[in-house]
């Protein structure tokens, strides 16, 4: 198990996550979609740095996902939250870690469900290798590998930070 | 009581048959899944892909088009193939049972039986069945058995109550109208004592009244008006003229002067009480119109969380 200084720093690769994304997208017409609930703290942080225009919109993939019929229904889904039409729009779903990919085939199946979105990028902090499905990050400061027992997982504190934790399935 | 028969070995609900005998933090915990599938239906395409490829099977022995038509809906916004069989013009008349109905359909690959019938435990005894049987991966849910229990809608009108009154531990909540006849009133006084409701009421005459309801732990009231003092929650009940046998009631006209709800009477509740009612309503009957079309009605917000509810619960079902 990686030690506490050997972990990405969150709070760092936000700030990185959003110096990658500057520049490479019109703050006037691109959206952003948080993952629920990792996704959408990161989502949040992307959304006020880039200054963005489109409100920030969440989904929850409890309903898309393909592990249902062996794990049954994930227990605290919350609902989605898209305000903004996604018909022809450019679309950044955010997540924390990109690992099998699996959570963004579900998420962006869950998308779909609310039209065609013009074009879908992916940007997440870190990712931890271990692809399932033939998924690529388009925005992602940082790369690391884990074996595939340990689950990287992103924390916020009381007073709003962000930090990641390693926790051992 | 013996262990629910509702759970598998996990704690898990395999089926849902009844209200009574729940944990809460079953119930709540069914109400907190509802929620998100609310939003489901205001999108582009009003389905999610849990139930895919899963056959439910809608069986009413007994009619009902809007419980039918309201599971149906809920199971084809989970995207699952939906099979309605009223049995009233089918195989029952023909003579088969229940069991040999169910045997068939569960060679047909059903995963799901949603079931309405005159009597009362038939769903149990299709739950009992199927386990001894082996076939434990098929869920049954009741959707109305006689007398005892209409678990989904109890289940909606506690979602309506948490949506417009949040915490049940606060609230003073009337029942209203023909419980003897009422698997509504059974499946809503067990989830309110279930979820904490300090007080529950029932309000009616003493020949629409089960003997012995008190020990439900409800307060009775013959009075309606007496009932209705500084209540938050008027749950009505319909009155159920299809199941009266012999005189009960003097006349319809008459009952409506004692316990129809009326403005002037609703006037004793909270002045923020909601009025609910699981429909149809007889207007005029059990419920005036200028209560029923009123701004304190939630009457058609019951039937779009009914949706909910019912997804979540089929959606737990056929997880577990």
């Amino acid at each position: 198990m990686p030690t506490a200084s050997q972990l990405p720093d969150a709070e760092a690769l936000c700030a990185a996550l959003a110096d990658a994304m500057r520049g490479r997208i019109d703050p006037a017409a691109t959206a952003l979609v948080g993952i629920h609930t990792g996704g959408l703290w990161v989502a949040e942080r992307l959304h006020a740095a880039l200054g963005l225009k489109t409100p920030l919109g969440s989904i929850n993939v409890s309903f898309y996902r393909d592990d249902y019929s062996r794990r049954g229904l994930h227990a605290n889904a919350k609902a989605a939250r898209i305000p903004f039409t996604v018909e022809g729009a450019h679309i950044v779903i955010v997540d924390d870690v990109v690992h099998t990919g699996r959570t963004v085939r579900a998420a962006i199946n869950e998308l779909f469900d609310y039209g065609r979105p013009a074009k879908i990028d992916l940007a997440v902090l870190v990712d931890r290798g271990g692809r399932e499905l033939p998924i690529a990050p388009s925005f992602c400061p940082r790369s690391l590998s884990l074996p595939a027992a340990h689950k990287l997982a992103l924390e916020r504190a009381a007073d709003g930070g962000l930090s990641f934790q390693v926790i051992e399935k | 009581m013996h262990k629910s028969p509702q759970l598998n070995k996990h704690g898990e609900l395999q089926h849902l048959l009844t209200i009574e005998g729940l944990p809460r933090d079953v119930l709540t915990r069914i109400l907190d899944t509802a929620a998100p599938f609310t939003e489901v239906a205001e999108r582009e395409v009003k389905k999610v892909p849990l139930l895919r490829g899963k056959s439910v099977f809608n069986l009413f022995f007994e009619n009902s088009t809007r419980t039918r038509t309201t599971f149906e809906i809920a199971a084809k916004r989970l995207s699952a193939d939906v099979i309605n069989l009223n049995i009233n013009t089918s195989s029952a008349n023909k003579g088969e049972t229940l069991l040999d109905t169910a045997d068939n359909l569960s060679a047909m690959h059903a995963d799901m039986f949603v079931v309405r019938h005159a009597a009362s435990g038939a769903p149990f005894l299709i739950a009992q069945h199927m386990a001894a049987t082996g076939r434990d991966h098929i869920h049954v849910v009741n959707a109305g058995d006689g007398r005892h229990a209409h678990p989904t809608q109890g289940l909606l009108d506690m979602y309506t109550i948490r949506h417009y009154k949040a915490d049940f531990t606060r609230l003073t909540v009337a029942i209203v109208g023909d419980v003897l006849h009422s698997r509504v009133a059974r499946s809503q006084i067990h989830a309110l004592n279930t979820l904490g409701v300090p007080e529950v009421r029932v309000i009616a005459p003493k020949t629409l009244l089960p003997t012995g309801i008190e020990r439900l732990g409800v307060r009775v009231f013959n009075d309606m008006r007496e009932g209705l003092r500084g209540v938050d929650v008027v749950m009505m009940l319909r009155l159920q003229n299809e199941r009266m046998q012999g005189a009960l009631l003097p006349s319809t006209q008459e009952y409506f002067k004692s316990y129809g709800l009326t403005p002037e009477k609703l006037a004793l509740a909270k002045p923020d009480a909601i009025v609910m009612h699981p429909g149809p309503m007889n207007r005029g009957v059990e419920i005036d119109s200028a209560v029923a079309d009123g701004g304190q009605a939630v009457i058609l917000p019951q039937v779009t969380f009914g949706i909910a509810v019912r997804m979540a619960v089929m959606a737990m079902l056929a997880g577990n």
